[in-house]
């Protein structure tokens, strides 16, 4: 084998990441793009484009604007000091809050989208019988949106694996605790370890193709079925 | 409409080309950056040549060299770089020299170093520590040299955080992200911080030096006498009041 | 269990101003033209929209008032909606288990065995909602809605996404509701003809105003209101298969207005129906005829007479409790002598029989 010990830990590093990142942002998520499907809150399109931020941004201004926040100085910093919980900057817990922020749009868009397919009389009809409001939820719009769950799960994943500029200033690249693939593939070009990028990179581009074929294959067998 | 557009793109090109006649190109390591705008407004002045600067990691400029970018010469953050060049006959042999050697500091904002740097460096004041990264930046390779020297590499495996370069181990100190870390001299100068108490500038004992080297990549004649102008002593002021040393 | 419901709804321009009285086990029809408020309306009485000043109550039980709301989910009701609506995700069987499983109501209580019989969705159960047509979709809809154990169905036009033979299809199933089910039913409709076939009480709304509530058969001959005016007026009437005649294939029905014969219908004798009569197929004589191809001749009773556009008029006819409409010309009218208590014949050249 190729990789070193660092890389086998890097590729696990994003593994772990991207899951536990995923998981978060369903839990997130959910409740948040289901108020947004719903809302008629005059101030939505704010919030829409604070949440589609990420999609424009280069990730480097968002990982430099982390950086000053979880800083001692910084707003996010304080509130942890406060709170008696150590910074966040440099560890893993602090790449999660970066990936969860950065991949927002990714599970938040297709949630939303899902939660509007499902429509207003599916859940209307629900009510009629006798199902309360998370009765409801669990019963008829999570089952009805789960291609929006599934594609939000897979999104928020790869992207998450890809994610390489908010790392990179929030990182601090330490083996086996914040150091993820791409950065792992950064450092190996730059010190002109072609081969060692190569076998990384191909892993990175095989987890993502997968990735967006079963998106892909998953969405197709949804439109037949729903023809 | 389409002759207008003809007459456009012939005139781009023609005007490109007169700029070019008088013009180089060269490629310079970021950490460079302010010092060399500097030799460049003096050498402009005094000849009336045209440089262009293109920025970037030694890394990056030197993928970018060997895969046909069209620069005249390379001011490169290392010697490994413009080494492997000449090595690998893309860059003119015999021209490598080194023009700026860089000085290591150890900096923290938030905790007075002075002259008991190395007794803050061995406690545990601080949760972490920055430094360039050793495998990509000089300034990288020289810090870790230091740990290793004062038996602490190791121990602060956990507390080393890397920037990839230079200049984002200095944003990871400055921030405040990392209490304390290791950066260039001339990052120090460049933005002004003043009280010597905290900062500690490693004694050359400590580490290997770090050689900026430069090389031509063609045999251009005004390239050549940007570089001749860059050891005159007018470029060696400058490169000085930086905060590098020269050979 | 009486329901008594009472709403001021402000929409933008639109105001519905309604106070209903909807009687224990029967089917009113809420019937009105689209824009006249029914769904509004129904949907005020199912909670699914809120509206302050609000009162309805079922039988004892309040589910708005000033200081209450019951949420949709907390009223035993039934709700079929215009599209089926059936949960995309589960099965036939599931969809009908969906209501079953949570409803809290033991009373009127029927087995989902017996609503699938009534229904006739038994070889549909394994299916998925997606590969039925629409009108077993709504079927469905309409089982699910029952197995839920409601106290009061409400029904927003069932048919209305359906074609003809689609309605056809379902018609029959809706008027066994009338007999079997056991709850009173509200049927939002804008169909003269489905409100004929399946109501007991008609609640008839126009742009908000309940412009008149009553018996159906009462209501649609009374001549005070649009639909007895129209071009498609007509009268229905309550009768019982009494005998059939299989030499001239035909079967003998006693009504009010006494006996009426119409083709041959593969009905048992006893069997309650009712006789459907366009007004513009009844004429009135004055003599009971004799050289007459029509069969169903009876004497009757002149109560009212109404004009209809300029050149006619329409006549209110009554045999002890029941009226039939009859649409003559304003010349003949006059030519007759008709007025209201003038003894008449009314003949009546065909007869719809609603089974």
């Amino acid at each position: 084998m190729i990789l070193n010990e660092y890389d086998i830990s890097a590729l696990i590093i994003t593994l772990k990441l991207a899951l536990s990142t995923t998981f978060i942002l369903l839990v997130l998520g959910t409740p948040l793009s289901w108020w947004l499907s719903k809302t008629k809150f005059r101030l939505k399109f704010l919030i829409d484009a604070v949440i589609a931020l990420p999609l424009v941004l280069p990730p480097t201004v968002l990982g430099f604007y982390l950086l000053i926040a979880f800083g001692p100085d910084g707003f996010i910093g304080i509130l942890l000091d406060t709170l008696g919980i150590k910074p966040i900057a440099f560890t893993f817990t602090g790449l999660i809050a970066g990936s969860v922020i950065y991949s927002l749009p990714f599970v938040v868009q297709p949630l939303q989208d899902a939660f509007k397919s499902v429509g207003k009389q599916q859940i209307e009809v629900a009510a009629t019988l006798g199902a309360s409001p998370i009765d409801r939820f669990f019963t008829v719009i999570i089952p009805l949106a789960r291609h929006g769950f599934f594609t939000a799960a897979v999104l928020g994943f790869a992207h998450t694996i890809g994610e390489f500029g908010v790392v990179l200033m929030i990182g601090g690249n330490i083996p086996g605790e914040t150091q993820v693939l791409s950065i792992a593939i950064y450092d190996h070009v730059e010190s002109l370890e072609y081969i060692n990028a190569h076998w990384l990179s191909g892993i990175l581009l095989c987890i993502s193709f997968i990735m967006l074929i079963s998106i892909y294959a998953v969405n197709r067998k949804f439109r037949i079925v729903q023809s | 409409m389409k002759k207008i557009f003809c007459i456009i793109f012939i005139l781009l090109f023609v005007f490109n080309h007169l700029l070019n006649a008088e013009e180089i190109k060269i490629a310079v390591a970021t950490n460079f950056s302010a010092t060399i705008k500097k030799i460049v407004n003096l050498y402009e002045e005094q000849t009336g040549d045209k440089v262009v600067l293109i920025f970037g990691s030694t890394g990056k400029l030197y993928a970018q060299i060997k895969n046909g970018a069209p620069f005249d010469g390379f001011l490169a953050a290392d010697s490994k770089r413009p080494k492997l060049l000449e090595d690998e006959k893309v860059a003119l042999k015999n021209s490598r020299f080194t023009y700026a050697i860089g000085k290591l500091v150890l900096w923290s904002p938030a905790i007075k170093l002075g002259d008991s740097a190395v007794n803050v460096l061995t406690s545990s004041k601080y949760n972490h520590i920055a430094i360039a990264n050793p495998k990509l930046a000089p300034y990288g390779m020289a810090a870790k040299e230091v740990l290793i020297k004062l038996n602490q590499f190791l121990k602060l495996s956990k507390k080393i955080v890397k920037g990839e370069n230079i200049g984002q181990a200095f944003q990871f100190i400055k921030s405040g992200n990392a209490e304390l870390g290791f950066c260039a001299l001339s990052q120090i100068i460049g933005s002004n911080i003043q009280n010597k108490n905290y900062y500690w500038i490693v004694p050359a004992k400590f580490y290997s030096p770090i050689k900026q080297q430069a090389i031509l990549l063609n045999k251009k004649k005004s390239a050549r006498a940007f570089f001749d102008f860059l050891r005159s002593p007018d470029a060696k002021k400058i490169i000085h009041d930086f905060g590098y040393d020269t050979p | 269990m009486s329901i008594h419901a009472k709403f001021q709804i402000k929409k933008g321009t639109f105001t519905l101003n309604a106070d209903l009285n909807i009687p224990a086990k029967a089917i009113t029809s809420i019937f009105g033209k689209s824009g006249s408020g029914k769904t509004t309306l129904l949907r005020a009485i199912a909670g699914l929209d809120f509206h302050k000043n609000g009162y309805i109550r079922i039988g004892e039980t309040v589910w708005q008032d000033k200081n209450i709301f019951v949420p949709p989910h907390k009223r035993a009701i039934g709700y079929v909606f215009q599209e089926p609506g059936l949960f995309r995700h589960l099965s036939v069987i599931k969809n009908i288990e969906y209501g079953q499983k949570r409803s809290s109501n033991s009373k009127n209580s029927m087995s989902p065995g017996y609503i699938i019989d009534l229904l006739n969705i038994k070889h549909l159960l394994d299916r998925q909602p997606q590969y039925l047509s629409g009108g077993e979709q709504q079927r469905v809809a309409i089982a699910r809605a029952l197995a839920y154990n409601p106290d009061l169905l409400l029904m927003d036009e069932p048919l209305s996404s359906l074609d003809e033979n689609l309605k056809l299809e379902i018609l029959p199933y809706i008027q066994s509701l009338h007999t079997e089910l056991k709850i009173p039913i509200i049927y939002v409709s804008h169909s003269t003809d489905e409100v004929a076939r399946i109501a007991d009480h008609i609640v008839i709304l126009e742009e908000g105003i309940v412009k008149a509530s009553g018996l159906i058969g009462e209501i649609l001959t009374s001549l005070d209101f649009n639909i007895s005016r129209d071009e498609n007026a007509e009268s229905l009437v309550e009768a019982i298969v009494m005998d059939h005649d299989n030499k001239f294939s035909l079967t003998y029905l006693d009504s009010e207005f006494g006996k009426f014969t119409v083709g041959q219908k593969n009905l048992p004798i006893g069997t309650k129906v009712r006789l459907r009569i366009a007004a513009r197929d009844v004429s009135i004589t004055l003599a009971a005829q004799t050289g007459t191809s029509i069969l169903n001749i009876f004497p009757a009773q002149i109560s009212k007479i109404a004009p209809v556009g300029r050149s006619q008029v329409m006549v209110k006819l009554v045999s002890n409790k029941a009226s039939i409409l009859a649409r003559v010309t304003r010349k003949s009218a006059n030519i007759l002598d008709l007025a209201p208590n003038k003894k008449v014949y009314v003949q009546v050249k065909s007869v719809a029989l609603l089974a």
